[in-house]
C-alpha cells in the first residue's frame, strides 16, 4: 500500500535477514511503508535486537501485550532524559533536556500533578464551547471547489489556537508555538533546518526567553488557569525557571504534547474517511459514531510512532535477555496493529466495539495527559465538519515527515466540493 | 450471583449479576453500562475505569497498598477521593454481593 517507487516494501521486508531489519529508518514513515517490517517482526521475532541500526543498538518491543509490560514497569524501563530519555536518538549528554516526560518517579509524578488539572472534567467543560466557537469559524472560512491544504488551513490552525489558549500564549503571535513545535522534533538527518542539537538549541532558546517573560508576568500575579501560571505557582516547579535545560525540556513536552498529535490526527483522521469510502458513508447515515470513530482514528493514526525506554537492571521481555542499560524501543505503529490484541487490526472501523484500546496514548504512570482533551478537540472538529461539508475530497496522497518519533502529515490536499 | 449496583455521576444507577471471578469493571463493560471507559482492558495501566465505593463496601475491598501500581494510577486520575479505587484491581466474590459503586465525572 502506498509503496514508494524505489523499493518494493512487502518483498524487502521478507528477503532481508533478520538481523538486518532496522525499523527505526524515518525514510520508512516518510514513504508511509513500515506496515510489512512490522508484520514480519510481530511474526518472526516480537521482541527484536538490532545491533548498529541508524539510531544504534536497540530492542523493538512490537507487540500490545509486551509493550503493555514495559509501560507498567518503570521501575525497570525509565524514562531518565540523562540515560536517553524518550526517543531512540542518543543525544549528546550536554543536550539531553530532563522534562516530566523523560522523569522516572517520583520527580515526575510531583511535577506531572501540577499541571494535568487543566484537563480535568470540568475544564474540559469550559474549554468545549471556545473549541467549538473556533472551529466553526475555521470551517466557514474554507473554500468551496478549490484545492488547499488542510494540514495548513484546519489541523495546524485548530490545534495553535488551543495550544495557545493551554498556556494563554498571545494569540497574535501563536504561529511562533508551530515554528518551535516542528523545530523541537525536526530529524537532524531530516534535510531541514535543525541539522545539528546545537541549531535546535539556537532555535529554541528564543522560546526560553519569551516563555520567561510570560513566567515572571504570572508569577507576579494569584493563580490562574494557565500551564504557565500553574506551572510557577506550583508546589514542584516554581524554580522551574531557574534551571533553563529543565525548563526548555518541559516547555517542548507541552508545546509538542498540546498540538502536534492532535494534528496529525485531524489530519490522518481525514485521510483516512476519504480512504475508506464505505466507512465515510456509515459516518454520513449515523453522525452519532463520531464518539467511536474518534478513539479508532487515533489508533489508526498512532500519531506518536515509538516511546523509548532504557533498561535499568537485567531483565526478560517475550524471553528475551534484556541487559540492564539497553535501549528498549515501544512501537506503538506496530501494537496498535497487533492482531493478537486488537479484532482486525488493519482494517479502519469506525463502529469498533472497544475503540479505545489502543497505545497512541501509552499507558502506565507516563499516559497521556491531555488524551481526553484530544479526543474533545477532534469530536468537535468531526461534529462540525459533518454540519456542514457532507463530502471532502482528498485530491493527491498526503505528504509525510521524515520522522521515527512524529508520524506527522505535512501536506494534504483537499477540496470541498460546492 | 453477587449482584452490583453501578451508579453514573448523573445518578442513573445499573443493578447486574456479575459472576464470581469476574472484577468489578469487567461487570460493567460486559453489560455495557456507561461512564467506566477502561482503556487498558483491566492492566491497571489508565486510570479509566475509576469508580468511589460507598461504606461499608470500602472496608469489604479495602484500600490500594501504597505503593502499588494502583496507588500510582489513582495518583494521577482527576477528582479522586478518599474512597476512590480501580473497579479492574476489584475481584468479585459473595461477600460484595449488594455492593454499590459510585463514578465520577469523567475517567482520564
Amino acid at each position: 500500500m502506498n509503496a514508494p517507487v524505489h523499493i518494493d516494501a512487502a518483498t524487502d521486508a521478507q528477503s532481508t535477514p533478520l538481523d538486518q531489519i532496522d525499523v527505526s529508518n524515518p525514510r520508512l514513515y516518510q514513504d508511509d511503508c513500515y506496515f510489512p517490517y512490522f508484520e514480519r517482526l510481530r511474526r518472526e521475532d516480537p521482541v527484536h535486537y538490532r545491533k548498529g541500526g541508524m539510531y544504534g543498538d536497540f530492542w523493538s518491543v512490537t507487540t500490545f501485550k509486551d509493550i503493555m509490560h514495559v509501560e507498567t514497569h518503570p521501575e525497570i524501563y525509565s524514562s531518565e532524559a540523562k540515560l536517553g530519555g524518550i526517543t531512540i536518538t542518543d543525544r549528546p549528554m550536554e543536550f539531553r533536556r530532563s522534562s516530566f516526560i523523560s522523569m522516572d518517579p517520583p520527580r515526575h509524578d510531583d511535577q506531572r500533578k501540577v499541571v494535568s488539572p487543566i484537563v480535568a472534567p470540568a475544564n474540559l467543560n469550559n474549554m468545549s464551547s471556545i473549541i467549538r466557537e473556533r472551529t466553526a469559524r475555521v470551517l466557514d472560512g474554507l473554500p468551496r471547489n478549490e484545492t488547499f491544504d488542510w494540514v495548513q488551513d484546519v489541523s495546524i490552525e485548530l490545534t495553535t489556537l488551543m495550544l495557545a489558549t493551554l498556556f494563554d500564549f498571545p494569540l497574535a503571535d501563536r504561529n511562533k508555538l508551530t515554528w518551535w513545535s516542528d523545530r523541537a522534533t525536526e530529524d537532524v538527518n531530516s534535510g531541514g533546518i535543525v541539522n545539528s542539537e546545537a541549531k535546535r538549541l539556537e532555535i529554541l532558546t528564543e522560546a526560553v526567553q519569551v516563555f520567561t517573560g510570560l513566567w515572571h508576568e504570572r508569577a507576579a500575579k494569584p493563580p490562574g488557569y494557565d500551564l504557565i501560571s500553574m506551572l510557577a505557582h506550583g508546589e514542584a516547579t516554581k524554580n522551574l525557571v531557574n534551571d533553563p535545560a529543565e525548563f526548555l525540556g518541559n516547555l517542548t513536552l507541552l508545546i509538542v504534547g498540546g498540538n502536534d498529535t492532535t494534528r496529525n490526527s485531524m489530519s490522518g483522521g481525514l485521510a483516512a474517511l476519504c480512504k475508506h469510502p464505505a466507512e465515510y458513508d456509515k459516518l454520513r447515515a449515523n453522525p452519532g459514531l463520531i464518539q467511536s470513530m474518534v478513539p479508532e482514528i487515533i489508533r489508526w493514526v498512532s500519531p506518536i510512532i515509538h516511546m523509548r525506554r532504557t533498561a535499568t537492571a537485567d531483565a526478560e521481555i517475550g524471553g528475551k535477555q534484556i541487559r540492564k542499560g539497553d535501549k528498549v524501543v515501544m512501537w506503538y505503529v506496530s501494537g496498535n496493529r497487533d492482531e493478537a490484541s486488537i479484532d482486525r487490526p488493519n482494517e479502519f472501523i469506525i463502529d469498533r466495539a472497544r475503540p479505545r484500546h489502543h497505545l497512541s496514548f501509552g499507558f502506565g504512570v507516563h499516559r497521556c495527559v491531555g488524551n481526553r482533551l484530544a479526543e474533545m478537540q477532534l469530536m468537535i472538529l468531526w461534529e462540525e465538519i459533518m454540519k456542514r461539508f457532507p463530502r471532502i475530497e482528498l485530491m493527491e496522497e498526503p505528504k509525510r515527515l521524515y520522522s521515527n518519533f512524529i508520524h506527522g502529515i505535512t501536506e494534504m490536499k483537499v477540496r470541498i466540493p460546492a | 450471583m453477587p449482584r452490583i449496583t453501578y451508579i453514573e455521576h448523573n445518578g442513573t444507577p445499573h443493578t447486574v449479576d456479575v459472576p464470581v471471578g469476574k472484577t468489578v469493571m469487567q461487570g460493567a463493560i460486559e453489560n455495557n453500562i456507561p461512564g467506566i471507559d477502561a482503556d487498558c482492558g483491566g492492566e491497571c495501566a489508565c486510570a479509566t475505569c475509576h469508580v468511589y465505593v460507598d461504606e461499608p463496601w470500602l472496608a469489604k475491598v479495602g484500600l490500594p497498598a501504597p505503593g502499588s501500581q494502583e496507588a500510582s494510577m489513582l495518583s494521577f486520575a482527576a477528582v479522586t477521593q478518599p474512597d476512590s479505587r480501580l473497579s479492574c484491581q476489584i475481584n468479585v466474590t459473595d461477600a460484595l454481593d449488594g455492593m454499590t459503586v459510585r463514578m465520577p465525572e469523567g475517567q482520564h
